[in-house]
């Protein structure tokens, strides 16, 4: 057997590329079933960095849904909620220039919640049916309420109310939610104007 | 003597302690009115235990500490609660936050105080509820409350203690006047928390070699007590917790942990003051030393304040000049912030009140491009790199700022006095500090939102499954009995004369044979002749004694029975033939 490969080296040459190919293929077979990666990756990463609001201002109902839609190739600044820094962030991960928010979908605004009026609820659990995350409370003639802390602002329970018992308050900032302002772009001022505006400070 | 190290970074601004070093610790007339805010530590705020209206002791409980690392509050002067709502506090914001409002009677009258002067009779236990019952947090500036401190000692052995009596920043000298005139009660209050932590191997009390005086009675004290008093250079910020503990050991409190993993605790020489009260004396914290200095007050001087005092107060009494001040700072030149009036209550993190004119600390230049000098590199004592920091601030990259250990940046502006474009780069730090813990607890809370989000979707589909098996049951259902009763099944074919074809065929089929018809007819005309007997009776009883109503109806019932009895005779006799 040895000395008929060291005789026809041809031959010796041909085993061998087909015996390691076929090697390296059993393996990377194997390793393709067995390492195999359930959902696209990217949907989940996308997903993660929307804001979960699941409102539709995107025109897909809910987050994950747009986030496939862009992991097929879709526009990223459908999303106001998330506003701009999500579409920075997402144009940072998909390492794409970020286009500015698509204003057909609606403006980025201040983050609110809902607010039933609840003297005027009437108890018709249409609220209920179009909240996205089951932030309200309530059943059929009763009052209903929102969960403050769960609720996304997702405007969704507005438009179903039948009574127009609904508000959308901005959340209003106390001492602990507080920060520090980042300082003015000292690109934003030179000498003459950064000169004025101390004045007018004073 | 003992090692000491070096602490990296640090920078040398002109001290400025001797101004309000001339005179003693000096007592201020009672206010008209004492404002306490609900949050002067770090935590959570304390809870209210009082009304409005009710009459107060001095050192009454007012608020009790409502969670884990919370503080009590206690009435620094006896009066009158007026007031339980929200007021301009001290913060930067100039915000408002809850507060308790006291009006004072001047009487000044103490509620009954319970000491332990035989402190080494309690257990650990004990002394820490005490200290946590006298509201005691750190006066150092930072407020952390010193219970929750001392109960992190517990976890793991403590070997060292080190006092902090650092004072690095310039113009406070709060702890130094403090030591001066009351080491022998700062060393009873190391002997308190020497006891709670298991008696520390290692005491020490770090202290920087610009106060000779205060070093020369902490030695007095401690000979023979095995507390070793270590003077340092002056270098600003070696009164950061971190750097005192290195430039003491030489150990490096490592990113994201304690003093306490190392087993070490610090706490600050007034702290330890206000320890010795609460413990011995039984007087919780309602006073502590603050500077009051700034060339915009003829007097400078160090004043037991009580907490609540309204900065105004003790601006009055010292012929204030606001004329002269460029800006209210409460905290020191590098640390502290402006203030956005004087109506705001001192409170137990307040070491000073910096009033100082515009020649003292002139207003900000304005900010210049940054010229990559790299001297913030050398001031960082948390050997950070300032200037790569600031750049990743401008441009909001949360991750690389992360990188570069954002979170250990201690605030103490030594970059932002060296640096010479005038940049606030503390003040980019802080805001992108905010911006990451924002963006975190927005990411958590997204994450709950996604969660209820899939969860409503799987019941909705679970609800729909449900709805979609009844339906298919009850089908099954209908199919089964029209199996069985194949006379109903319909027949192929649907236009209109195969349907009409098929509903006649159904028609005759449902008539059943001729036999069995008759015998049904026979027993329908026998039960209507009973029915007719029974009417008839029933007429005949009426007419005798019932209304002329009752008569007409049997009669109605009777003519009814009658056509019944008709009906059925004609059905049966189309059917016979």
């Amino acid at each position: 057997m040895i000395s008929l490969l060291t005789d026809n080296t041809m031959l010796a040459a041909l085993i061998a590329l087909v015996g390691l190919g076929t090697l390296f293929g059993g393996l990377l077979g194997y390793a393709a079933e067995r390492f195999k990666v359930g959902s696209d990756p990217i949907v989940q990463q996308l997903d993660d960095l929307l804001p979960q609001t699941q409102c539709g201002q995107c025109g897909f109902p809910g987050c994950r849904p747009y986030a496939q839609s862009i992991a097929d190739g879709d526009a990223i600044n459908k999303c106001p909620p998330g506003g701009q820094s999500t579409i920075n962030a997402i144009a940072n991960l998909l390492d794409i220039s970020a286009p500015s928010l698509d204003e057909e979908h609606g403006e980025e605004e201040m983050r609110t919640i809902a607010y039933i009026r609840e003297d005027e609820c009437i108890g018709c659990t249409k609220c209920i049916q179009a909240c996205p995350v089951d932030a309200i409370l309530g059943a059929a003639k009763l009052m209903h309420t929102v969960i403050a802390a769960e609720c996304t602002g997702c405007d969704l329970c507005v438009e179903p109310c039948p009574v127009d018992c609904i508000d959308m308050l901005p959340i209003v900032k106390n001492i602990d939610q507080w920060q520090w302002p980042a300082p003015p772009n000292p690109l934003d001022l030179i000498a003459t104007t950064a000169s004025a505006m101390q004045e007018d400070a004073a | 003597m003992r090692r000491i190290w070096d602490a990296p970074g640090g920078v040398h601004p002109p001290d400025n302690k001797a101004q309000s070093l001339t005179s003693s610790i000096g007592q201020l007339p009672l206010p008209e009115k004492l404002i306490l805010p609900l949050t002067q530590h770090v935590g959570a705020a304390a809870k209210v235990c009082v009304s409005v209206g009710e009459k107060v002791l001095k050192g009454q409980k007012l608020a009790s500490a409502s969670a884990s690392i919370s503080a009590a509050i206690h009435a620094p002067s006896s009066g009158w609660i007026t007031a339980i709502e929200e007021r301009a506090v001290a913060h930067p914001s100039g915000m408002s936050a809850p507060c308790i409002e006291i009006t004072c009677d001047g009487e000044d009258r103490w509620i009954e105080c319970m000491g332990y002067p035989d402190y080494k009779q309690a257990t650990p236990p004990q002394l820490r509820n005490l200290i946590a019952d006298a509201g005691v947090a750190g006066l150092g500036g930072a407020g952390f409350p010193s219970a929750a401190k001392l109960e992190r000692g517990t976890h793991m052995p403590v070997d060292t203690l080190i006092i902090n009596a650092t004072e690095c920043e310039p113009y406070i000298t709060a702890d130094d006047i403090l030591i001066r005139e009351r080491a022998d009660q700062i060393i009873q209050g190391i002997d308190i928390i020497s006891h709670l932590l298991g008696t520390p191997k290692t005491i020490l009390i770090g202290i920087e070699n610009n106060k000779p005086e205060a070093i020369a009675a902490l030695n007095h004290h401690c000979q023979g007590s095995g507390i070793e008093v270590v003077s340092f250079p002056t270098k600003y910020p070696s009164g950061g917790e971190k750097q005192l503990i290195y430039i003491l050991t030489g150990k490096e409190i490592p990113s994201g942990h304690l003093p306490a993993d190392l087993g070490i605790v610090c706490l600050n020489s007034s702290t330890v003051f206000a320890i010795k009260r609460a413990v011995i004396d039984g007087e919780p914290l309602i006073s502590r030393i603050t500077t009051l200095a700034g060339e915009a007050c003829d007097i400078n001087r160090n004043y037991e304040i009580l907490i609540g005092t309204p900065v105004s107060h003790l601006l009055a009494q010292n012929a204030f000049h606001p004329e002269l001040c460029s800006r209210l700072i409460m905290g020191g030149p590098m640390m502290g912030f402006s203030l956005t009036s004087s109506d705001v209550p001192l409170v137990k993190s307040s070491t000073c009140i910096l009033a100082p004119s515009h020649t003292e600390i002139p207003d900000d230049d304005p900010v210049q491009a940054c010229i990559r000098c790299g001297l913030c590199a050398e001031a960082c004592p948390a050997s950070l790199l300032p200037q790569q920091l600031y750049w990743y601030a401008r441009a909001d990259d949360h991750e690389r700022l992360q990188a570069h250990n954002l979170f250990d940046c201690i605030e103490c502006g030594a970059c932002s006095y060296v640096c010479p474009s005038n940049i606030p780069l503390v003040q980019h730090y802080r805001s992108s500090k905010a911006d990451i813990v924002n963006a975190r607890t927005a990411k958590a809370t997204a994450a709950v939102a996604r969660e209820r989000f899939e969860f409503r979707q799987v019941r909705l589909e679970m609800a729909d499954t449900v709805r979609e098996a009844k339906r298919e049951a009850r089908r099954i259902v209908t199919e089964k009995a029209k199996i069985t009763s194949p006379t109903t099944t319909q027949p192929s074919g649907s236009s209109a004369a195969d349907i009409i074809k098929a509903a006649q065929l159904r028609g005759t089929a449902r008539q059943a044979s001729p036999e069995q018809q008759r015998a049904k007819l026979e027993r329908t005309l026998m039960a209507a002749e009973m029915r007719l007997k029974e009417a008839q009776q029933r007429l005949l009883q009426a007419t005798n004694n019932a209304s002329v109503d009752q008569q007409a109806q049997q009669l109605a019932s009777v003519e009814a029975a009658k056509r019944k009895v008709e009906q059925a005779t004609q059905r049966l006799t189309e059917v016979s033939h």
